[in-house]
């Protein structure tokens, strides 16, 4: 990508017939070690164990799940912050997985961040024009217009005044900080941008103004997005596809028409079930599906089927032979029996009303 | 929520029989960039075995508000006035030695991040015997088997081993439920739960929400629940109280608020979130800007600003006056404040006034 | 918890061993001549070479420092026929100047500054602590001012100005208390406490501003906590809230500095207190030690000083994880 193409040109397309990113296998491990001199290590935390997925050019794929169920480390993963432990991380044709940090740099520039926090992720002594500017500098890129005047354009493309360019990150509200992060994340011109819970820490009405812009950004830009949310509303609204991920593992994937009106998974059903919707006729109607107790220690997740101790599925529906299934073998994310790919025994198949 | 009389706004009612009647409630901050008015002229009931949900943005007044319930702005330079009054006392004039006999037994309170809001070095077990201790002549014994029942009854397995966790042994959701058992152990009447589930996942969120719910059925307190959540609202309260910078600009049963907004904030609230039902490729509608600076809140109506109807009230009222809380024609108790006429407001709607999204 | 301490003390084990090797080489490497001092004015050149060998000056470095490393954990003999001495292990060596095993001197000298170090201690803790928490519940209050102000003057004035001063008018001028000094305490109970009065007020005036000022901001910053909302929305008085719910929490960075404090107290540094009152502890030993360049003195004392301090900081993490149940030593 050139450095003087204007902001509003589409970006090059990716490797025809390729996808942007493709994981596979991928897996973090953190190792637990003990020992008085020497340290040896005696167990790992399985934060991500073992996922496959891929994001097309321009799509966005949202990853949901409860707090400790890896998707923020997969986040980091993608991104290279966090060294992947196994499995492949391959970014426009070309495999990012162990490449060193200073051969990062392409794919570095090419995939960028959103983090929650818009407090603590924007450095408070540095003005919003040096924040912008600071990839860009890092990158030696020199836009032809000039460094500052790209950082106000990036300003006014996230909905900011440009000339509150010499402002200090703390003279903003967090919705704007947000925004000033997101124009951080485009002065690269990034082909990917992770997004990990944008916009948890806001205000509801100044999420749905972050919402629209990301959107925006996505369709004007035909920028991938991996979202990263808890909010299953947030993200149906978001990505085309949704990912949903329990203990380290992703248990369903599909576009969000097929998951949200029929989860096949036990617990995208139990997560669906679980949001709170303003309409006070749609509670009432609700099937409610209430999960027992709290997701297991990634240390030593169950056998089998890593959901089976909380599965309602499992405790109430299922035979004692059909158990078995679910605590000997560990099912794998393939289609069954013609739907989405699901890892589940027993998937579910009826719609939600 | 007393029942008024459609010409009545609810809180210019005399003072019925409630158990909990707040009166122009006015909670001030002086500082050095001027006199911050949190909370300016706040006005509820709630009778037993009901639930309140407060619903605002930060910066709306929902939480200095229930900080005022318990008196915990006593000994502080806020400013407090107006009535709080509780089974016939007024909390705001009761003097604190007073006031801290109320806390615990009469109105209790459950925090937002239960991590923080609990002491790090003491055990689950032993915070919850203390808060009965407080307010009972019992040994310590007596007061941990309590803590151990207590822990039970909120859903904790093995209640005798947990006891002697420390809080960050226990898992998120665990926590608040420890909380919830401390707000209870000695059976308030009145329970102000700020934020309880933000920091939750949401599997957890819907536990905690059943059972607060369950236990105040169980117990049949009065229950308030601040959140900016208009979902977990319409799935536990039976009233709803909305408040921007500081004030209420809507109040009424959660069905009426829910269904028929009467205030374009609550129109913006309802519509800039996202449904998991709704149609997928709806283009979100978000409230411009952001909230008001409660220094110098915009004159008139506080939410003109953002406000994007204000064009159909004549001559620029909504910059200049104050609209008053006025009772909505055709139900019991709902009250907004808004210039907007009824007619306004029902070609705003303009098909199906029953659904709360089909605002243009 | 036992791997812990095993582990922690190895380390020290380990600190220990480099802070030896270092000052070895820094006094080997000094310019000045034990010897010479050692051998007086009318020094014949014969004589300087008998007194090099004696002390073991005329063997190379390594050499030397590996005798020294051996007798720390079997003893040496020093000396010539004439006069022998045996040390023995852990040995320190022994000092030039007096031809005694300087632990002998060490342990000798210790019960000075157990008592000196350890009695200050105790009073400074204890009224520091309290005058920060007065200051941090009366914020901005008068009480809170006196106790800034008075901590704001310890930290200003010196040890020997107070010292000095405390002797002038307690014993010079009103004559309440005897001339200060040591007097062991198994010997003389009340005179051990007479003599030591105006050295721990003095030690104390000066710790206490530090103290106070630490326990004001821990105690401040502690009462923005949830939890201490949490324990007034419970109905609990205010004054257990303070002590029992604040003090808990704030206390946890105090012990960390007072540990080291009173380490590096005991171990001597409270060595312009002890040349004030006259008092012969560690701290003026090493001082002595380093003006006559006796070397094994100087090791010595250093060692002892270097042991106490990183012995205060394994006890500091060790009460750390008692206090505060979220850490996990491992």
């Amino acid at each position: 990508m050139s450095t003087t193409q204007p902001i509003r040109e589409p970006q090059a397309a990716p490797a025809p017939g390729g996808k942007l990113l493709e994981v596979t296998g991928l897996t973090k491990h953190f190792p637990i070690k003990t020992g008085v001199v020497f340290q040896r290590q005696i167990g790992a935390v399985r934060a991500v164990d073992g996922i496959d997925f891929s994001v097309g050019a321009g799509e966005s794929l949202g990853l949901v799940g409860e707090s400790g169920c890896g998707k923020s480390t997969t986040g980091r993963l993608i991104t290279r912050l966090l060294e992947p432990t196994a499995g492949s991380i391959v970014f426009d044709g070309e495999d990012i997985t162990h490449k060193p940090a200073v051969k990062l740099r392409q794919a570095r520039k090419n995939v960028q961040m959103i983090f929650q926090d818009p407090y603590s992720s924007l450095n408070p002594r540095h003005t919003v024009g040096t924040i912008i500017e600071t990839p860009m500098r890092l990158n030696g890129i020199e836009p032809p217009q000039g460094l500052k005047k790209r950082a106000q354009e990036l300003l006014e493309t996230v909905g900011l005044n440009p000339e509150h360019y010499n402002r200090y990150p703390s003279e903003f509200s967090g919705g704007q900080r947000q925004r000033i992060g997101i124009a951080r994340a485009l002065a690269l011109r990034p082909k990917l941008i992770v997004a990990d819970e944008p916009v948890s820490a806001l205000d509801v009405s100044i999420q749905a103004q972050v919402v629209n812009l990301l959107q925006d950004l996505q369709r004007e830009f035909g920028i991938a997005f991996v979202f990263i949310a808890h909010d299953l509303a947030v993200v149906r609204h978001f990505s085309e596809r949704v990912a949903v991920m329990y203990l380290g593992r992703i248990v369903e994937i599909a576009d969000r028409e097929t998951l949200y009106a029929r989860p096949r998974h036990p617990y995208t059903r139990a997560l669906l079930s679980a949001v709170p919707e303003a309409d006070p006729d749609a509670v009432e109607r609700r099937e409610r599906i209430r999960l027992t107790g709290d997701v297991p220690s990634p240390i030593d997740p169950p056998s089998g089927c890593r959901f089976r101790t909380r599965c309602p599925k499992f405790a109430q529906v299922l035979s004692e032979d059909e158990r078995t299934a679910c605590m000997d073998q560990e099912p794998e994310l393939t289609d069954r029996a013609g739907g989405n790919p699901v890892a589940c025994h027993y998937p579910e198949t009826v719609e939600l009303s | 929520m007393t029942l008024s009389t459609p010409e009545q706004p609810a809180d210019l009612l005399p003072a019925a029989a409630s158990f909990l009647d707040v009166r122009d409630l006015r909670v001030h901050f002086p500082t050095e960039d001027g006199l911050v008015k949190s909370v300016d002229g706040v006005s509820f009931t709630l009778e037993k075995g009901r639930t309140l949900g407060i619903v605002g943005e930060s910066g709306s007044g929902k939480s200095v508000t229930s900080l005022a319930l318990l008196g915990l702005h006593k000994g502080s330079r806020a400013q407090v006035s107006g009535e709080i009054w509780l089974e016939g006392q007024d909390l705001v004039a009761l003097p604190e030695h007073e006031m801290r006999e109320l806390r615990g037994t009469t109105v209790s309170m459950i925090f937002q991040d239960p991590l923080s809001a609990l002491h790090p070095f003491f055990t689950v077990g032993s915070q919850i015997a203390e808060a009965y201790r407080v307010h009972h002549k019992v040994s310590r014994k007596e007061a941990m088997e309590r803590a151990v029942e207590m822990l039970k009854r909120v859903g904790i397995p093995q209640p005798e081993r947990r006891a002697k966790d420390y809080p960050h042994q226990f898992s998120g959701g665990m926590r608040q439920r420890a909380m919830i058992a401390m707000s209870l152990v000695c059976d308030p009447a009145l329970l102000v739960a700020d934020e309880p589930t933000t920091a939750l996942d949401v599997t957890v969120q819907a536990q905690i929400l059943d059972l607060i719910r369950d236990l105040q059925e169980e117990f049949g307190s009065a229950v308030i629940i601040i959140t900016h959540d208009l979902g977990v609202v319409a799935d536990v309260a039976d009233d709803i109280l909305v408040m921007y910078g500081g004030r209420r600009i809507e109040y009424g049963t959660v069905r009426d608020v829910l269904k028929q907004p009467e205030h374009p904030y609550t129109w913006g609230l309802l519509q800039s979130m996202p449904d998991i039902a709704d149609d997928v490729g709806r283009r979100l509608d978000p409230i411009p800007g952001s909230p008001p600076s409660l220094i110098n809140l915009p004159s008139g109506c506080a939410f003109h600003p953002r406000c994007a109807h204000k064009g159909r009230v004549p001559e620029g009222i909504c910059t200049i006056e104050r609209p008053e809380l006025r009772p909505v024609a055709g139900t019991d108790a709902h009250i907004a404040a808004c210039h907007l006429t009824a007619r306004a407001k029902q070609e705003i709607r303009g098909a199906g006034p029953n659904d709360h999204r089909s605002t243009p | 918890m036992l791997r812990y301490l095993i582990r922690r003390l190895l380390a020290a084990a380990v600190i220990l061993l480099v802070i030896t090797v270092i000052t070895f080489f820094i006094f080997y490497a000094l310019p000045s001549d034990p010897a010479l001092l050692a051998c007086g004015k009318t020094c014949s050149p014969s004589r300087l070479t008998e007194i090099k060998h004696s002390l073991g000056l005329d063997q190379s470095f390594m050499t030397q420092f590996w005798e020294f490393f051996k007798g720390l954990f079997v003893g040496r003999d020093f000396g010539d026929q004439s006069v022998a001495i045996h040390c023995s292990a852990p040995c320190l060596g022994v000092s030039f100047q007096t031809d005694t095993p300087v632990l002998t001197t060490l342990l000798d000298d210790f019960p000075a500054d157990l008592s000196l170090g350890l009695g200050a201690a105790v009073f400074f803790l204890v009224l520091g602590v309290g005058l920060g928490t007065v200051a941090a519940v009366r914020r901005g209050k008068a009480a809170d001012k006196a106790a800034v102000g008075l901590a704001l003057v310890g930290v200003s004035v010196q040890i020997y100005f107070v010292g000095l001063l405390l002797l002038f008018l307690f014993v010079d001028k009103w004559q309440l208390l005897p001339a200060a000094g040591y007097t062991p305490f198994t010997d003389d109970p009340a005179g051990w406490l007479q003599g030591l009065i105006l050295p721990w007020a003095t030690l104390v005036f000066v710790y206490l501003a530090l103290y106070t000022r630490l326990t004001r901001s821990s105690m401040l910053e502690v009462f923005a906590e949830d939890y201490m909302r949490t324990a007034r929305a419970k109905g609990l008085p205010v004054g257990r809230i303070v002590l029992k719910h604040g003090l808990r929490a704030a206390i946890t960075p105090i012990i960390t500095i007072f540990g080291m404090d009173v380490g590096s107290l005991i171990g001597g540094s409270a060595v312009i207190t002890e040349s004030v009152f006259g008092i012969n502890g560690i701290g003026k030993l090493a001082v002595d030690s380093v003006q006559n360049s006796d070397l094994p003195v100087i090791l010595g004392t250093t060692l002892f000083a270097a042991t106490f301090v990183v012995l205060a900081n394994v006890v500091v993490d060790l009460v750390y994880g008692l206090v505060d149940p979220r850490v996990r030593l491992a």
